[in-house]
């Protein structure tokens, strides 16, 4: 009795010493971040076993502003950012390797653009130079994240030396409440585990909640394993997951398609399969969540009111509560809907999809932004789509701005940043002190939640706008 | 990548839980190749001002950590994002070994690939080589991978594990990649099996 993490692992072994598997590696992604492999590359001469094997994608560093993204690469000010952009096309074209960047219909955040292309499939093995490559394990296949040293050893040899991890399932049940997202479900899986709850572990994802949910809620999910430590994060393959990857550009065709689907359904974990750890979340109970402090396990319901520190038995969270609160500039006690916020960031490889989209321009109808909200679809297809259905004309008539795609103000690499001290409410998945800039404040939610929370320009109850998830 | 054996010398207190990679390397200075500038770049945030001048009272700003080879921090270190940056910040910096009670599995394996050792003790004996770096300050520590203890500024002595593999590896400085391509006779079998059993995997995209 295996379960869909071993069944991966297993197939996927190429030799064994001591307790090292060396594992193959199916396919790896990278981006502009990846520089330090190249380097690497140049200085010892290596070359890339497998070009057909790894895809480029340009998102770290690409702006989205639309007006710079129409005056094309050279026109990037800042010279180090116009580097890293301008690096990923030299070396991509110097290795052979497949780019999906500026000016290509395809170009969007790895995690996006990738499983839109029918990349990441059932049963492999994917890695990326990004820790949230997670989130292609919604497809029931072993997707990690690893450094750059690793990313090197990748594309030199196709595969990685692992320890193998243990097990962690993650049973989620029941029906999401009104105005309840995969990032709520997520939010508050990680403040029950806690963000070191998952180190070590690959963990599974399963219950009715996760059974009900889209490929793309899916990915909100497995996106933020990484936010709980965990190694990577699975969802076993079923009809969701065949409809989303039928007739997509890497997708098998024909008999092809027929004998993929008859391989990929043996994957699912075996009745009665053994994992080294059991969680259970009650998806009904989960409302709206909202992060008050500096990490992502460090969330609450919007109901509820800013941790006072004083009140914790705990003398190491206390201390850690207190220095939250103190960069966060929050007090103890007031309502969360209590906190005002300068700006609005709806996007990132969590929560930058077409249903993410859909869900915040449901919202932003009901009212006008009274702060500066910016929408940056996770990839140029997604935009397509978005402006086919009128989504674009729903936040420019609501005072949001429509961007191009990329990772943006997620990790302000490409120069879209907070100021100091100045307060988002986002959909991305990391509050860390500086990650949206140096000083800057970060409050993670829900795509609704952030449309919301420009419409009031404080932190809102969705639920309250009467507006759908 | 350098060899490791034992380092001693000067242990930095972190005395912080859930210090993350974005902290360590500021998501700015992942363009930065890799050199010299390395040594300001650890921690930049908390160390230097925004007019790049330094915070006198930040830790390793002060002697004796300056010169600091070996810290010791709380739980949770290194987790977030991949970025490799975070261990060149500490190499840049002198720093080769870090201990905790647990750390982020990318910086862990990033640390091992660049001959910086992370250690993980068990919480009570993390919080007790806190307490005494705290109290005798520029204290000395030693972290000695062969026979795979951690001495204490007190003298006590803690054992702690490593991979097999992972601890050869950083002995003999071994490179992983030249390492690796001996199975090359492995590596290739799979792949044949592989093209067989599952063609599409292979297909150019339509
Ligand atoms: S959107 Fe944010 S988290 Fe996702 S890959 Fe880009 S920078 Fe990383």
């Amino acid at each position: 009795m295996k379960t869909l993490f071993d069944k991966v692992w297993d197939s996927h072994i190429v030799a064994q010493e001591e307790d090292e598997t060396l594992l193959y590696v199916d396919r790896c992604l990278i981006h502009e971040g990846s520089r330090h492999t190249f380097d690497a590359l140049h200085e010892r001469g290596l070359s890339v076993a497998h070009p057909d094997k790894v895809f480029a994608f340009s998102d770290h560093y690409i702006p989205t502003d639309p007006q710079a993204r129409s005056r094309g690469v050279a026109s990037i000010p800042d010279a180090e950012i116009r580097n890293m952009v301008e690096l990923l096309i030299r070396n991509t074209d110097e290795f052979k390797i497949s780019r999906f960047g500026w000016g290509d219909a395809r170009q969007g955040i790895l995690h996006v653009a990738g499983p839109e292309l029918g990349l990441s499939q059932p049963g492999i093995v994917l890695v990326g130079a990004d820790s949230h490559t997670s989130t292609h394990g919604a497809f029931g296949n072993l997707s990690f994240g690893i450094g750059a040293s690793e990313t090197t050893h990748v594309v030199a040899t196709q595969t990685i030396w692992q320890r193998r991890p243990d097990t962690l399932h993650i049973r989620i049940d029941g029906a999401l409440g009104f105005g309840v997202t995969a990032k709520d479900i997520i939010l508050a899986v990680i403040a029950k585990i806690g963000i070191g709850g998952a180190i070590g572990y690959a963990i599974e994802y399963a219950g009715s909640a996760i059974a009900a949910m889209s490929m793309n809620e899916r990915m909100t999910i497995c996106n933020m394993s990484i936010e709980a430590g965990g190694r990577a994060g699975m969802i076993a393959p079923d009809d969701t997951t065949y409809q989303f990857l039928a007739g997509r550009p890497f997708s098998p065709k024909g008999q092809a398609w027929d004998n993929a689907l008859k391989f990929w359904r043996t994957l699912p974990s075996d009745p009665g399969a053994k994992f080294g750890k059991e969680v259970d979340i009650d998806a009904a109970r989960v409302v709206p969540m909202v992060t008050w402090g500096t990490n992502p396990e460090q969330s609450l319901p919007i109901t509820e009111r800013v941790p006072d520190p004083d009140k914790e038995p705990d003398a190491e969270t206390r201390i850690e509560y207190g220095k939250a609160l103190t960069y966060m500039g929050l007090k103890p006690g007031m309502r969360l809907t209590e906190i005002a916020v300068d700006r609005v960031f709806i996007g990132s490889c969590t929560n930058s999809r077409i249903d993410d989209i859909r869900a915040a321009a449901a919202v932003a109808k009901l009212g006008r932004a009274v702060i500066p909200a910016w929408v940056v679809p996770g990839s140029e297809s997604i935009k397509r789509q978005a402006e086919a259905e009128g989504l674009d004309r729903i936040f420019t008539d609501a005072g949001f701005e429509w961007r191009n795609a990329g990772c943006s103000l997620c990790t302000a690499l490409n120069g879209d940043q907070l100021k100091p001290g100045e307060r988002c409410g986002s959909t991305s998945n990391r509050n860390f002190q500086g990650r949206q800039g140096p000083g800057g404040r970060t409050h993670l939610m829900s795509p609704a939640m952030a449309a919301a929370a420009a419409l009031r320009g404080h932190l809102v109850d969705v639920r309250e706008l009467g507006g759908r998830n | 990548m350098e060899a490791f054996t034992t380092w001693s010398g000067i242990a930095v207190p972190f005395d912080e839980t859930n210090v993350d990679t974005n902290q360590l390397c500021p998501t700015r200075f992942n363009k930065v190749p890799w050199g010299p500038r390395f040594a300001k770049i650890l921690l930049h945030d908390r160390r230097f001002n925004a007019d790049d001048s330094e915070k006198p009272d930040y830790i390793l700003n002060q002697e004796p950590y300056r010169r600091a080879v070996i810290a010791v921090a709380g739980r949770n270190f290194g987790v977030g994002s991949s970025r490799e940056t975070a261990v060149l910040g500490l190499m840049g910096f002198g720093i080769r070994s870090v201990i905790a009670p647990n750390f982020g599995d990318i910086f862990y394996n990033n640390s091992l690939k660049n001959g910086v050792l992370p250690v993980r003790l068990p919480t009570a004996i993390v919080d007790l080589l806190l307490r005494q770096l705290l109290a005798q300050r520029g204290a000395q520590m030693r972290v000695d991978l062969p026979s795979q203890t951690v001495t204490g500024p007190d003298g006590a002595t803690h054992p702690f594990d490593i991979a097999p593999l992972s601890k050869k590896r950083l002995l003999l400085g071994l490179d992983e990649i030249a390492h690796t391509q001996e199975y090359g006779g492995e590596i290739k079998r799979f792949e044949e099996r592989q093209a067989k059993d599952y063609p599409w995997l292979g297909a150019a995209p339509t």
